[in-house]
């Protein structure tokens, strides 16, 4: 009986937590979707590639976190299934196409306000505490290696990809994504040679 | 097993995604598509008035009957107009005599309000334009300039220096009046041949 409990309050503490993160990740996507809030975010490449759809997607994680972190997990074996969906989703919205799409067309906007939490937020922040290291590796190593590239293609395309956006807007995204691959890769050089490592894992 | 069934589904719909939100794997941006777009289904144009480099007024309709090769520019902009301008300056040249005017008609549109008669003419001359066959034109009512910029596609901002960012390409418009093809303007050579076969 005390053993029920005791599961009962931890079970409430964790209820409470997880609706105080779903909180958080919803009021991020209302405050991102503000009109001012967007004119700012989406007046530039950078802004809008490497500000908004991340604070899109990071409130997604939040509420991932809180509402369904128990849920859907026979289906989700070791995290991989939830990194596929958001791995197509990140992929279909770094097509210049769709990113011209989202501010042309309203409708196209809304949908980035939906999918980018739900389909690349929310299965991130439930598949990732279930991947194995190994796994986690694997997908920080591509990170860095396709912003290098994405970057270096911005920088070196002499044509414009996105009618809505400045070519020198573009080779400045370029180099802000090669900057941040090269801060990435600085971190885990760090942790690799300064690191604590766990023997146990 | 479940596992590995979920994947191979996730994989096979992701792809299919993906496919059809490049046209299979034609185009990744926004120009790709308006091009392909045109191409499968060509569009009428709006009846627009425009006032040429001499000042007469003036319809793309009126073209219909003859091959009509329409550009985007504006007369202050020194790259990307200026390859423009030299690429119909090119095709007047090299189309067989009589043909222009005739069976092909050229109009460069000024999508910039600062554009007056006079910078027209001082652009036409530049690229020794003969306006009877090549008429450098500004639309006069706004709201025209924004239907006609929609139905084209063409996308303009203007930069902090007083100049824009557009879309660059020659829009190929047939016969009956219908936008068909759009292709870069650069080489010219590729222009010629796609009119070649229109001829």
């Amino acid at each position: 009986m005390e053993a029920a409990m005791m599961l009962m309050r931890r079970v409430n503490l964790s209820y409470g937590q997880a609706c105080l993160k779903t909180a958080i990740g919803i009021s991020l996507i209302t405050l991102l979707a503000l009109p001012a809030c967007r004119a700012l975010l989406e007046s530039s490449l950078i802004n809008h590639m490497l500000v908004q759809i991340p604070l899109l997607a990071l409130a997604g994680w939040m509420i991932g976190k809180g509402m369904f972190s128990s849920l859907f997990q026979e289906w989700n074996e070791r995290g991989i299934p939830g990194l596929l969906i958001a791995l197509f989703a990140m992929l279909f919205w770094m097509i210049p196409r769709w990113l011209d799409a989202a501010l042309s067309e309203p409708l196209w906007e809304v949908m980035k306000f939906i999918t980018v939490p739900l389909l690349i937020g929310i299965p991130l922040g439930i598949s990732w505490p279930r991947m194995s290291p190994f796994s986690r590796a694997v997908v920080w190593a591509n990170a860095i290696s396709m912003l290098v590239v994405i970057g270096w293609l911005y920088v070196a395309a002499p044509v414009r990809v996105c009618n809505n956006y400045l070519v020198n807007q573009q080779e400045a995204f370029g180099y802000t994504a090669m900057m941040l691959a090269l801060a990435i890769a600085a971190y885990w050089i760090g942790v690799v040679f300064f690191g604590k490592w766990d023997k146990a894992e | 097993m479940r596992g590995a069934i979920t994947i191979v589904a996730l994989l096979i719909s992701g792809a299919g995604v993906l496919w059809a939100a490049t046209d299979g794997l034609q185009v990744i941006t926004a120009e790709g598509a308006r091009r392909l777009a045109i191409e499968d289904k060509p569009k009428p144009l709006p009846a627009v008035l425009l006032t040429d480099q001499r000042g007469e007024a003036f319809r793309l309709q009126d073209f219909q009957g003859s091959n009509l090769l329409v550009e985007f520019i504006y007369t202050r902009c020194v790259t990307l107009c200026t390859s423009l301008g030299e690429t119909f300056e090119e095709v007047a040249r090299k189309l067989p005599d009589g043909t222009l005017g005739h069976q092909v008609h050229m109009v460069s549109i000024s999508f910039d309000p600062r554009d007056h008669m006079d910078d027209l003419k001082e652009y036409g001359e530049r690229f020794d334009a003969e306006p009877d066959h090549w008429r450098i034109a500004r639309v006069e009512n706004h709201d025209e300039l924004k239907l006609l910029l929609n139905t084209f596609g063409i996308t303009v901002i203007p930069d902090r220096w007083g100049n824009f960012e557009h879309n660059a390409a020659v829009h190929f418009v047939d016969r009956q009046g219908y936008l068909d093809k759009i292709i870069d303007h650069d080489p010219p050579s590729k222009t010629l041949e796609t009119l070649w076969k229109r001829l």
